[in-house]
């Protein structure tokens, strides 16, 4: 079996086609760990992972602890609201700290993009992008391709369109450079102040109308409105931001054909899609949570594998 | 490297046979056993065993499935290699069954006991017996022993026994390997 061909994962752009598809084999084989009887394996029983989080996080932070457990890692949990950053330590100066515990793998969520990859050339550990800023959310984007995978039994080829605030998420981007790495064709989707200035140098279409982007995709990811990353008002009400870019059921069934439906999550009920169609048999949201488990076990199993003795 | 040839296709066939026959004299019915093929080799021969079951002495309701142990392994990061996950497929549950592990060559132990850890992921099994076709006699590291064998053979360190399966490899075939 081939390995992956970096020591950290600190965004998708750092990645090969090879490393998804090893990431995706592997996760295949934890997916139906998680689902017996007893869900751990032993096999990280050396390994001690610190979860870094210096900006708020629910599913992910839940997400990885999960992850790090079925496969047996001892887990220290961090959280930058009750600790000494507060106090004035840098971010080398906390890590170092941490690492001087014996710790083998960081997990580490940042609201300053970079974050990862300044600490992979100042650390030794392995460093695991859990979201920096508005750059990358690597492991999200690996569940979203994951969860298209196994509905659709393929990425390639597939059209996704990205719907909502592409400007400040993270999500996006890391899912921008994984469908295509994988040969999917991409769409963006929503006001234009939310769009950033040069994403078509990416190679994804924009698309302002949220009908014409449903009609020509198979997939739609709907992305929450980040309020808290905007500095200033970016459309007129948040009324007037559902009435052009919510999804409805009306909407969902006036379409062409039957398409599928995506949220990283956290949702905003009634904004960016209603009630009735996150719970639809449309929706993949609580499959890509479950998914999101066996990816970070693939992810943190591979990247331990690396980590000699 | 040299190799000479330990056991030929008619030999292979007839310890098949024992093997089966030897099965059948403890499991009757197998009403309430199930045979695990110890992933990646192992598939081929508990695959073999239960056709033969199935097949020539007509017994019914065989329960196979295939168990990676590759998560329970003692040697991760101890190697040059990353190990490669396999393919675990059980669709019943062990609790309270009888379970025996069939893989192709039995050397130091060690799959093996990775392999009983992995099982009690699936339950408790009442009882846990082993099938080997090869038992690389003198050359275990854990207290292991097989409670079926098909042939028992003294073999050094350096050199390796090779079972090549038919479905697989295009020919019934066991080698003695010198490196």
């Amino acid at each position: 079996m081939s390995e992956l061909s970096v020591n950290h994962l600190l965004g998708i752009k750092y990645l090969n086609k090879q490393d998804i598809q090893l990431i995706f084999e592997t996760a295949d084989h934890f997916k139906e760990v998680i689902n017996r009887p007893i869900k751990k394996v032993p096999s990280l029983r050396d390994i001690t992972i610190a979860n870094l989080f210096f900006e708020n996080s629910t599913r992910t932070k839940l997400s990885f602890e999960l992850a790090e457990k079925r496969l047996s890692a001892d887990v220290i949990n961090f959280s930058s609201g009750q600790s000494s950053v507060k106090k004035g330590e840098t971010l080398i100066d906390t890590v170092n700290n941490i690492l001087s515990m014996k710790v083998d793998m960081v997990v580490m969520r940042h609201p300053n993009p970079g974050a990862g990859v300044f600490l992979s050339k100042h650390v030794k550990a392995s460093i695991v992008n859990a979201g920096d800023g508005a750059h990358e959310h690597p492991t999200q984007a690996l569940l979203d391709s994951y969860s298209i995978r196994e509905k659709l039994g393929d990425v390639k080829g597939k059209k996704i369109v990205i719907v909502g605030d592409i400007l400040h998420s993270r999500v996006a981007l890391s899912n921008i450079f994984a469908l295509q790495l994988q040969g999917a064709q991409v769409m963006v989707c929503g006001p234009k102040t939310l769009i950033p200035k040069y994403i078509d140098k990416l190679g994804v279409m924009v698309e302002p109308n949220l009908r014409k982007a449903l009609n020509w995709c198979d997939v739609a990811n709907m992305l929450r409105v980040q309020n808290e990353r905007m500095d200033i008002s970016y459309f007129p009400s948040t009324r007037e931001y559902t009435q052009q870019y919510g999804v409805n059921k009306e909407l969902l069934d006036s379409l062409n054909k039957e398409i599928i439906i995506m949220h990283p999550g956290p949702i905003n009920r009634g904004v960016e899609i209603t009630s009735d169609v996150a719970d639809s048999k449309q929706s993949i949201i609580l499959e890509q949570v479950q998914n999101g488990v066996a990816i970070r076990m693939a992810v943190i199993y591979l990247l331990a594998s690396k980590i000699k003795q | 490297m040299s190799q000479k040839v330990l056991l030929n296709a008619k030999e292979v066939n007839i310890i098949l046979h024992r093997l089966a026959c030897q099965l059948i004299e403890k499991h009757n019915d197998f009403s309430n056993t199930v045979l695990i093929g110890l992933q990646p080799r192992g598939i081929f021969l508990a695959n073999r065993i239960a056709k033969i079951l199935r097949e020539d002495y007509n017994v019914k309701n065989i329960q196979l499935g295939f168990l990676d142990i590759t998560f329970f392994r003692d040697d991760f990061r101890r190697g040059d290699k990353p190990l490669e996950a396999n393919t675990t497929n059980i669709n019943f549950i062990v609790e309270d069954k009888t379970v025996v592990f069939i893989d192709d060559v039995l050397y130091t132990g060690r799959s093996i006991r990775a392999a009983l850890t992995a099982i009690q992921s699936f339950g408790r099994p009442n009882e846990i017996e082993l099938l080997t076709f090869i038992d690389r006699r003198f050359s275990r590291h854990l207290p292991i022993q097989p409670d079926y064998r098909g042939r028992q053979v003294d073999v050094i360190n350096h050199e390796k026994v090779k079972v090549n399966w038919e479905e697989n490899e295009g020919e019934d075939i066991v080698y003695l390997i010198n490196k």
